[in-house]
């Protein structure tokens, strides 16, 4: 038998890939296996056979090709159909520093025999014999950052849980992973579910928590359905429910799905989201971590803050810690997308910079046609020409140039994208998915829009930038969260970098950066939507 | 002209007592769990289609809440529908890594396609998590990359 892995992930899926595992499971002498995605999205459906020189790939591989491709010797790994050699040698592949995505694409997401079998619950199984308070301070000393956006160090806010006391606490896992561009918590969650509860539960043993959510966004079925399978898997091991693994730790984990509002992706109004009610953000102080779900401390972190912490307890803080430049610790994981060749998971330590990600491993755009613009940090990220390609993808470098790194989504866009066209849009979308709590973002939005459309249109052109300005610094400083707040950064940064696209004259060098005001380029605190 | 007063309340919709009954066994299947209502409002809509007007009563009183308070939640969220679903339901991506490759040119050409056809439904979502394979779309649910108006055409006429 020869062993074939067809990858569930959705993206795969997207183009096929469950119509071409059906074809290859019609072929005598196959097994076939559902990895998850090894990120080489331009090559999916990726089709792997497994042979003594490791694992064969075959890309883009469609239904009706399938036999074609068994009769040219696909099985035994014989070069057809554009073979790629072996996966795991592709440089775009060998050249990345996988940690927390060093399992997925390569076993089965639902195997937890495999999951164990390539590292999976060691760090758990370190973190049950230590004390819950030598956890927190492992964690601290990673010098994990949330990746969520904000950059928040995860070891304090679980020193700030695990400090607090209460009749019961929480672990959140937020997966409303909203933002356009970034696709590493579904595919963590599709291709390997356990690195998250492994995650979830180490938190809840360091802070004395008993009960966890993952609240998923609802545009995610696949990642549901796989993260509910999981769960069920691993409370059938021990590894969830009354005394993990003979210890003293007990942890029942819920899964949740959203129901469609990108606010919910900002910590509070998932909390609130996940209490019942319209998703509206929470006025702070107090801090979730203090006052959080059902008004209990609460540990709220993104499914890849969570997912780096197996690895962390496994390894031990140092390993981690050792990774990455100044204080944006350890590896990030880049999601290239958009008009891009080579789209996909590109994970590295941090201190790569924006033009070896867009042009080395994306291999610029799809089109062909030269970059003029990426978005990085989703949509309330700035957007940056290549003079900036420079720049090292590290939290600080970002900030003083007025831009986030924030979840580590780049979309690229060619020379025929209209950049007044992209800042009305960062309004319009404010507008859609505003909660409403807010008067700057909420009103400040719609106006937004308007003010934009009447600058695109020549009427009175000055003025009108002059008000745009205004009302991007009283949304940039009044609003409640990182929404409203942050909605102002893809706009002026549009203004700043392509100006003739508003109707100015062109920006020229320097000039350009000094446009953004600084209240824009301020971090914020808080995390993303 | 708006009135001034208190208006007379609207009289409560007419009630399907099957509906009810179907719509309280959801409710108080989920009732023991923290935080209840989105839970049975997905499966409101899941069982049922739609979340009518009527069935905000009936949820309210087993989670012992205000009508408002139900009615509030049920029109934050855009996933809680209120009419009953059509026949097929097309959702596209708008965001900007679909719009970096032509998401909007589809999104109008299929808007206007089928813009007279009641059994078709089109609807925009902000990101399916397939950034790099876009323009993304749901089909009746089947998440499709790389779409054209055309593709979306046959996938149309595959689940007719």
């Amino acid at each position: 038998m020869t062993t074939v892995y067809v990858p569930c992930d959705s993206a795969a899926v997207a183009v096929g890939a469950d119509a071409v595992a059906r074809a290859l499971e019609a072929v005598d002498g196959i097994t076939v296996l559902r990895n998850g995605s090894r990120g080489a999205l331009w090559l999916e459906p990726l089709v792997e056979v497994e042979t003594d020189r490791g694992r064969i790939g075959y890309p883009a591989v469609s239904a009706p090709a399938v036999a074609e491709l068994v009769a040219g010797g696909m099985l035994d790994g014989g070069d057809v159909g554009g073979c790629v050699g072996v996966v795991d040698e592709l440089p775009w592949l060998a050249g990345q520093q996988r940690v927390s995505f060093a399992r997925v694409g390569v076993i089965e997401p639902t195997s937890i025999a495999a999951y164990e079998a390539h590292g999976g619950y060691a760090g758990l199984r370190r973190a049950l014999s230590m004390d819950p308070a030598a956890v927190v301070e492992e964690v601290v000393e990673s010098g994990v950052r949330g990746r969520g956006g904000a950059g928040f160090p995860a070891g304090i806010k679980w020193r700030t849980v695990a400090g607090a006391t209460a009749d019961v606490k929480f672990v959140c896992c937020n997966a409303d992973e909203g933002d356009s561009g970034t696709f590493a918590d579904r595919m963590l969650m599709e291709g390997d579910p356990f690195t998250l509860i492994e995650g979830m539960t180490i938190a809840a043993h360091a802070v004395g928590a008993t009960e966890g959510y993952v609240y998923i966004r609802s545009e995610y079925p696949a990642a549901v359905t796989t993260m509910r399978r999981a769960i069920e898997i691993a409370y059938a091991h021990g590894w969830l429910g009354e005394r993990i693994q003979g210890s003293d730790t007990s942890f029942d984990l819920y899964i949740r799905v959203g129901a469609g509002a990108y606010i919910c992706g900002e910590e509070t109004s998932m909390l609130e989201s996940l209490e019942g009610r319209r998703g509206e953000v929470r006025a702070k102080p107090p801090i979730p971590a203090l006052h959080g779900l059902f008004g209990r401390p609460t540990v709220v972190n993104n499914v890849l803050t969570l997912g780096a912490v197996p690895m962390i307890l496994a390894e031990g803080a140092a390993a981690y810690q050792a990774r990455g430049v100044g204080r944006s610790r350890g590896t990030q994981v880049f999601q290239l997308a958009g008009n891009v060749r080579q789209g996909g998971i590109v994970e590295l330590d941090f201190g790569v910079t924006l033009g070896e990600l867009v042009e080395g491993y994306g291999g610029g755009t799809l089109t062909g046609r030269p970059v003029r613009a990426v978005q990085v940090g989703g949509p309330l990220g700035a957007y940056l020409p290549p003079e900036q390609f420079d720049l090292p993808m590290d939290y600080e470098a970002f900030v003083e140039a007025g831009a986030m790194v924030g979840h580590g989504g780049i979309v690229v866009f060619d020379d025929t994208v209209d950049m007044a066209g992209m800042a009305r849009f960062a309004m319009e979308f404010c507008a859609a998915e505003s909660c409403g709590k807010c008067t700057p973002c909420r009103i400040g939005s719609t106006r937004g829009v308007e003010v934009i459309d009447r600058i695109r249109a020549g009427v009175r052109r000055e003025e009108n930038l002059v008000l745009l300005e205004d009302l991007c610094t009283t949304m940039t400083k009044g609003s409640l969260c990182a929404m409203g707040g942050l909605t102002p950064m893809p706009v002026q940064s549009a203004l700043a970098h392509f100006p003739e696209d508003f109707g100015l004259p062109p920006a020229v060098g320097e000039a350009a950066e000094e446009a953004i005001p600084d209240e824009a380029s301020a971090a914020r605190e808080g995390t993303r939507p | 002209m708006r009135q001034r007063g208190f208006a007379a309340p609207a009289p409560p919709p007419p009630m399907d007592s099957q509906r009810a009954a179907a719509v309280r066994a959801i409710a108080e299947r989920h009732a023991g769990s923290r935080g209840p209502l989105l839970p049975i409002l997905h499966a409101v809509v899941e069982e049922l289609g739609h979340v009518a007007e009527e069935d905000v009563a009936t949820i309210a009183d087993v989670l012992n809440l205000s009508r408002a308070d139900v009615h509030g939640v049920v029109t934050f969220y855009h996933d809680f529908r209120r009419t009953p679903p059509v026949a097929h339901r097309v959702e596209l991506c708008r965001a900007e890594a679909c719009q970096a490759v032509g998401a909007q040119a589809v999104f109008d050409a299929v808007t206007q396609r089928y813009a007279g056809d009641e059994d078709v439904e089109i609807g925009q979502v902000f990101c399916f998590g397939n950034c790099a394979l876009g323009p993304s779309g749901t089909i009746d649910g089947r998440l499709r990359g790389r779409l054209t108006a055309e593709l979306v055409d046959a996938e149309l006429e595959a689940s007719r």
